[in-house]
C-alpha cells in the first residue's frame, strides 16, 4: 500500500495549474536565490486543493469569523503557501516577487503580518498545539468553521506534537483537519536513517485518529478525501499525504541536498524552467 | 497567594466569559470549583508543557484570555521557545502563573527551583513580568490582568505571606515606595520586600536612614519614576529571590549605565550567586543560606557602607 501510494506520487504527471503554481514558485526562488526547494514543491497540490476546493475564505475579508482556518506548521514550506496567496489575491506579484528581500513583508517562514497567514511558524512542532487551541476556541463558541493544519513527516520527530496529539484526540476534534506531508525525507536525509517515523498510519491511529493515506499529488483524491474529511463526525482526521519531496523537478526529486538551497543561481533557474517545461 | 491568584482566575471567569483556565496535570482537586462551575473553560491537559503555551495561544488568537499554570521552571526553562514565538511575537494575551517562583520548593531540590525564571522572561520582546509582595497584592494584579494587552508572566511566592501591601495602591508598571528613597536605597521585588521592611526598620534603630522602593512590575520597568526617585541616593541595594544577575538587579543596572546623574551613584546587587541551589530544607533556611533574608541583606549593607565610610 504505502510503496504503491509514493511510487504513484512519483510517477502521477502535473497538470497545468499545477505547472503554473511550480512556475511561481521558480520565479521565486530566481528572486530570492535561495529557499525551501524540495520541501515546498512537495506541499504545492495539498495546498492548491484546499484553497481551490476545500477551504473557506474570503481575500478581501481576511479577517471574517466564518472563515476557515489553516495553518502551515511547516513553515519552511512557505513558497508553496505565497503562490497560492497571489493566486488567490491575499498579496500583490510585487509581494510575491520580493520574497526575502529587506523590505518584503514575506520571508523565509511564513509571518502573521501577511494577509491570509494566521500564525508565525518555522519553529517546528508547534503549529498543531495552535490549531489545537484554535479548534477548541471554535468548539466553546459553537462556530461551524474548520481548523487545516499541516505537519511535515520530519516535524513530527518533535515530541511537542505527540502532546498535542494526546490533547486533540482526548477533546475529539473534529473540527481539525491534520495533514501529514510524507515525503519521507527530512533535511539530512531519509526518514528511517534520521529517526524512526515508521508505522506511521499506527502511531496515529493509536493516538484515537481517522487516518487516512492518499497520494498527496493526486488532484481528485485530495478533493474527495478534504471533503469527506470535513464531515467525519465522531473523531479527528488525519491525512498523511504521499509526496514526492521536490516533486516536478526530475533532478531535484527524492535528493535530501534540494530540501533547502542557498545559491540559485541563472543556470540552476534555467534548469528548473526547462524541466517544468517538460512536465 | 497561590490561592488568592488561582481563586481569582475563577473569579475572572465568572466575570469575562472569555478567560480560560489552563493546568498541566497539576494536584488533585486544583480550582475544582471551576471545573464544576464553568466545564468548558477549564482544561487539565496533562503533562505537556510545551502543548498548552501553543494552545493557550490558539485559543488567545481567537480572542480568549488564558490563564496559564503550572510550576515555574517547567514554563519558563522548558517552554522557552513556544513562549517567544507563540506568545510574544504575536503579542497574545496569554498569562503564564509560574508556581515556586525563587527557591519555594526548597525541599524539592533544583529542578524545581526557578532561580533564573525573571531573567529569562524579561528577555523577550513584548513580555511584561510581575513578582508580587503578597496575596493582597496579588488580587489587586489579577484584577489588573485582565485588561492587560500582552503576554504576562506572574512570578508565585510563597504562601501564607505577611500582609504588607494593604494601604498600597496598584497599578501595573509602577513601583511603589515603602520608605522614602534616601542616600541608602533598597530596591526589592517579590516576597523578599518583606525582608526588606524587616531591614529598613532594623536600620532605623541604628540611626541608618535607608529607602525602599517595591518593583512589582519588573517589566515594563518604572523607569521615568525610578530614576526621579533615587535621584539623591547614593547607594541602591537590589535585593531579589533570584540570581543576582539578569533579574532586578540586572533591571537596575542596565538602566544606571544608561543614564548621567548629578550624584554618584553605586548598585550593589544582593541574590543568589551563579550557581545552582545545593542545599534543601525550607525556603526561609534557604533564604539564611544564600543571603537574602533580612539579616544577611542587612549584614551586606551594613558592610558595604562601612568599607565605603572608610575610604
Amino acid at each position: 500500500m504505502k510503496l504503491n501510494l509514493h511510487k504513484l506520487a512519483k510517477k502521477i504527471k502535473l497538470d497545468k495549474r499545477s505547472v503554473y503554481l511550480r512556475e511561481l514558485v521558480v520565479e521565486c526562488l530566481e528572486r530570492e536565490q535561495r529557499g525551501h526547494v524540495g520541501s515546498s514543491l512537495s506541499l504545492i497540490e495539498i495546498i492548491r486543493v484546499l484553497y481551490d476546493d476545500i477551504i473557506k475564505f474570503d481575500s478581501k475579508k481576511i479577517k471574517l469569523n466564518t472563515r476557515d482556518r489553516f495553518i502551515l506548521s511547516k513553515g519552511h514550506g512557505c513558497l508553496a503557501l505565497y503562490v497560492i496567496l497571489f493566486d488567490k489575491k491575499f498579496i500583490t506579484k510585487k509581494q510575491l516577487i520580493s520574497v526575502g528581500k529587506f523590505n518584503s513583508i514575506l520571508g523565509g517562514h511564513p509571518e502573521h503580518i501577511v494577509p491570509g497567514i494566521e500564525f508565525s511558524t518555522g519553529a517546528l512542532g508547534h503549529g498543531f498545539s495552535i490549531a489545537c487551541g484554535m479548534a477548541l476556541a471554535a468548539k466553546i463558541q459553537k462556530q461551524k468553521h474548520k481548523i487545516f493544519v499541516i505537519m511535515g513527516d520530519g516535524e513530527i520527530n518533535e515530541g511537542s506534537v505527540w502532546e498535542a496529539a494526546l490533547s486533540v484526540s482526548k477533546h475529539k476534534l473534529n473540527n481539525l483537519i491534520t495533514i501529514i506531508d510524507y515525503n519521507k525525507f527530512q533535511s539530512y536525509g531519509p526518514l528511517e536513517q534520521v529517526s524512526n517515523m515508521t508505522s506511521i498510519k499506527k502511531k496515529w491511529e493509536s493516538f484515537g485518529f481517522e487516518v487516512i493515506e492518499i497520494n498527496g499529488h493526486d488532484i481528485n483524491a485530495l478533493k474527495r478525501t478534504f471533503k469527506n474529511a470535513k464531515k467525519k463526525i465522531s473523531k479527528p482526521t488525519i491525512v498523511i499525504c504521499y509526496t514526492i519531496k521536490g516533486k516536478g523537478l526530475n533532478f531535484a526529486e527524492n535528493k535530501p541536498d534540494w530540501h533547502h538551497r542557498s545559491s540559485i543561481d541563472e543556470l540552476v533557474v534555467k534548469k528548473m524552467k526547462e524541466e517544468l517545461r517538460k512536465a | 497567594m497561590r490561592n488568592e491568584c488561582l481563586n481569582s482566575v475563577l473569579r475572572l471567569a465568572k466575570k469575562n466569559e472569555k478567560v480560560i483556565f489552563i493546568g498541566s496535570d497539576l494536584g488533585a482537586g486544583v480550582l475544582s470549583q471551576f471545573k464544576k462551575e464553568i466545564p468548558n473553560r477549564f482544561y487539565m491537559e496533562g503533562i505537556s508543557e510545551q502543548h498548552i503555551i501553543g494552545m493557550a495561544a490558539g485559543m488567545a488568537k481567537e480572542g480568549f484570555i488564558p490563564y496559564v499554570n503550572t510550576i515555574a521552571t517547567f514554563l519558563t526553562r522548558r517552554c522557552f521557545e513556544q513562549i517567544a514565538v507563540d506568545l510574544c511575537l504575536h503579542k497574545l494575551p496569554v498569562r503564564l502563573i509560574g508556581n515556586g517562583g525563587g527557591v519555594v520548593y526548597a525541599p524539592l531540590g533544583p529542578t524545581h527551583q526557578a532561580i533564573e525564571d525573571i531573567a529569562i522572561m524579561r528577555a523577550l520582546p513584548n513580555m511584561s513580568v510581575f513578582a508580587v509582595s503578597d496575596k493582597v497584592e496579588m488580587k489587586k494584579l489579577m484584577d489588573a490582568s485582565l485588561s492587560w494587552p500582552y503576554p504576562m508572566y506572574i512570578r508565585l511566592g510563597r504562601g501564607g505571606d505577611e500582609i504588607v501591601s494593604s494601604k498600597k495602591k496598584f497599578k501595573i508598571g509602577k513601583n511603589i515606595i515603602y520608605f522614602k528613597p534616601k542616600k541608602i536605597t533598597i530596591v526589592s521585588t517579590g516576597v523578599t520586600t518583606q525582608e526588606c521592611i524587616q531591614v529598613v526598620n532594623s536600620l532605623k534603630k541604628k540611626n541608618i536612614d535607608c529607602g525602599l522602593i517595591h518593583v512589582h512590575t519588573i517589566k515594563p520597568f518604572d523607569k521615568k519614576n525610578f530614576i526621579k526617585d533615587i535621584k539623591n541616593s547614593s547607594y541602591i541595594f537590589t535585593v531579589e529571590e533570584h540570581l543576582a544577575s539578569g533579574g532586578l538587579g540586572g533591571v537596575i543596572s542596565e538602566i544606571m549605565s544608561g543614564n548621567n546623574f548629578s550624584i554618584s551613584k553605586q548598585v550593589f546587587r544582593i541574590g543568589i550567586e551563579d550557581k545552582f541551589v545545593d542545599r534543601y530544607g525550607s525556603q526561609q533556611e534557604l533564604f539564611s543560606y544564600l543571603g537574602i533574608d533580612a539579616a544577611s541583606i542587612e549584614k551586606k549593607i551594613l558592610k558595604i557602607i562601612k568599607m565605603k565610610n572608610e575610604k
